[in-house]
């Protein structure tokens, strides 16, 4: 006699089945939400963007008029942004992944540094802009400068370089470091030749992706005074200047129908420049990938 | 060829030759050459060797820049926000409930409030979504599907912020105005809807990591006994990953709290004590952006407020923060 009744059992297991085909559905619709927002977000930025898109909206600077006006002055602030952060994160992000994978012994010191970095990837970016104002802005007197807007931005992108680095130091089989000291290179030596080569295009991917991020960045800039609307390309790094977002920002809040479409043809050009930044930071993983 | 070797020869043998007439003194002149270089070569070793030295104090000055950069957010946000609190009490600001600075009214929980809406809404939005879709890639998903799906999902967080905004001023408003027409242009719906969106990403792909890390051989045993992916999926794996998963939506509330631009654009400045989602309010970050931004005086009170908003809003995602990392390392399940 079977201790349940078959009946019982086909049907239960009918409704598991069908439960699971029901939720299967809805976590593939919740899947797509996500794609299909993406997909509508950049048809919409194209569809009201293009209209715009002109060789004098690339030549042109900020002007009074939706027609004339032009994105020249934040695409080249953005550039010469990009080049403070590249050289100061870079730099300092780099020497603490290296400090931190290589030299650091492992202690309170160590723990409390990697602590920190955790935390300061966590703080919201608006705050880095107070951080810049009283230090680099009234501190420092930097003023309103590319300068302040750079290092502050530095700071804002360090946790990125930094994480991704120790990652890329932390892929390099101790084999080779241990192959490279046996053949008497000293320590240095050893980081310099062995292991920054072999960690190379770890670091340069997560430092692209970090520029892609400072160069999407708005709120931090403007809370340290980058200019919304400027009429000259900054000679130093103490001059005055704008980024592309916050040129966006600008038209953005404008009243009129014709400035939203303004924003959306500067959207297009920010978007083309994060996607080659993205697309090179791909194609060095892909190509200088070695699995160990 | 022959006289080649005649000559490599006779050299041989010249060389003994003059090394037998030379005597010992001379040979060991020649070995004292032959240690001094040797010396020569450690010296310049140990030069570079000196400064090598240095190289790991760089590198350490570098490391400690983290730090102070923690420091100087600290040193900044306190020694402003005690500026402020000896021109406005902390009654004041903690109780009064309205926040009109220019007007003299410093009461902080508008602000707050405004962001809790917005957070409450991104939550309600991303949570469910970025949790089906971690199960969805983890759980149901062909390896090659979540190849390809999930750097495409995470392309949503690398778009800019003031992007999302445009999005949502310029499209989400006006759809929900179709469904709800009396919707104010800048409301906390659209803006709280859209940084959901915005942080699918992170709880999606940290909680796909987690339960990408739970062991195949747990989720097999549960398919041996007949389980259903389903209820592998929400009793195996869910509960195994579960400390991930609440980290990563511990860190999408405070990416939502401390989310910028999205809100300035589209939720609108005026601080309001309200938890309509119709409404336009205004959140701690967009005061500090409005706050900052045009002739706000060195020195002024308003001044000084945005550093005791910009602390309230530290201490917050700070919070959140540690709490991410605790609940992480806390209840983390070793295999």
């Amino acid at each position: 006699m079977p201790l349940r009744n078959q009946d019982d059992m086909y049907k239960r297991r009918k409704r598991r089945t069908a439960k699971n085909n029901i939720f299967r559905t809805l976590f593939f619709t919740a899947t797509t939400v996500g794609l299909i927002v993406l997909a509508m977000l950049i048809y919409r930025v194209l569809s009201q963007g293009t209209g715009s898109l002109s060789w004098d909206f690339i030549r042109n600077f900020a002007a009074p008029y939706p027609d004339e006006a032009g994105l020249l002055a934040g695409i080249v602030g953005s550039l010469y942004l990009m080049g403070i952060v590249a050289i100061f994160s870079i730099v300092v992000g780099v020497s603490t992944a290296i400090y931190l994978e290589e030299y650091a012994k492992k202690g309170k010191l160590t723990t409390f540094i990697q602590m920190n970095i955790q935390n300061l990837a966590g703080v919201p970016s608006v705050v880095f802009g107070l951080l810049g104002l009283t230090f680099f802005v009234y501190v420092l007197d930097f003023g309103y400068s590319l300068l302040t807007g750079g290092l502050t931005m530095s700071l804002l992108v360090l946790p990125i370089i930094v994480v991704s680095s120790q990652e890329a130091l932390r892929s390099v089989p101790s084999e080779l470091k241990e192959a490279s000291a046996a053949m008497g290179a000293s320590k240095w030596q050893t980081i310099f030749r062995v292991v920054l080569p072999a960690a190379l295009p770890g670091m340069i991917t997560g430092s692209i992706l970090a520029l892609s991020r400072a160069i999407g960045e708005t709120a931090p800039l403007l809370v340290v005074g980058a200019a919304t609307a400027i009429y000259s390309l900054p000679d130093s790094v103490v001059d005055s200047y704008t980024v592309m977002p916050i040129q966006i920002y600008s038209w953005i809040s404008k009243p009129g129908d014709e400035w939203p479409l303004l924003a959306a043809a500067g959207i297009i050009i920010l978007l083309i420049f994060l996607l080659i930044m993205n697309t090179i930071a791909v194609l060095i993983r892909n190509k200088f990938q070695r699995r160990y | 060829m022959g006289t080649g070797i005649t000559s490599v020869l006779t050299s041989t043998f010249r060389l003994d030759e003059r090394g037998l007439h030379m005597g010992i003194q001379n040979i060991q002149s020649k070995e004292w050459t032959v240690h001094d270089q040797m010396n020569a070569k450690k010296q310049r070793q140990k030069k570079l060797r000196r400064l090598e030295k240095l190289i790991p104090v760089f590198l350490f000055l570098c490391a400690i820049i983290s730090i102070l950069t923690t420091l100087g957010i600290l040193y900044t946000l306190i020694s402003s926000a005690i500026g402020f609190f000896g021109e406005v009490s902390f009654s004041e600001f903690f109780l009064n409930t309205e926040w009109k600075p220019w007007s003299g009214s410093f009461g902080v929980s508008p602000l707050i409030t405004g962001t809790l809406l917005i957070t409450g809404i991104a939550i309600i939005v991303a949570i469910p979504l970025g949790l089906a879709t971690a199960i969805f890639l983890s759980e149901y998903a062909s390896d090659r599907t979540r190849r390809i799906v999930k750097p495409v999902i995470e392309i949503l967080a690398g778009i800019p912020t003031v992007v999302y905004g445009f999005f949502a001023l310029t499209f989400v408003t006006p759809l929900i105005q179709h469904v709800i027409p009396d919707l104010k242009i800048f409301n906390a719906l659209s803006g709280g809807i859209v940084v959901g969106i915005m942080i699918i990403p992170t709880i999606a792909s940290l909680s796909e990591d987690a339960m990408s890390a739970v062991p195949g051989n747990i989720r097999e045993g549960a398919y041996a006994v007949g389980a259903t992916r389903f209820e592998v999926a929400m009793k195996v794996v869910v509960p195994a990953a579960l400390s991930g998963i609440i980290a990563s939506f511990v860190l999408g509330i405070s990416r939502a709290i401390g989310e910028t631009m999205i809100v300035t654009i589209a939720a609108g400045q005026s601080p309001t004590l309200t938890l309509d989602p119709t409404q336009s309010i205004q959140t701690l970050t967009s005061f500090i952006v409005q706050g900052t931004s045009g002739d706000t005086a060195y020195g002024s009170t308003i001044y000084y407020s945005v550093y005791a908003v910009g602390i309230t809003l530290f201490v917050f995602t700070l919070a959140m923060n540690f709490l991410s990392q605790y609940i992480s390392r806390r209840f983390r399940e070793e295999y």
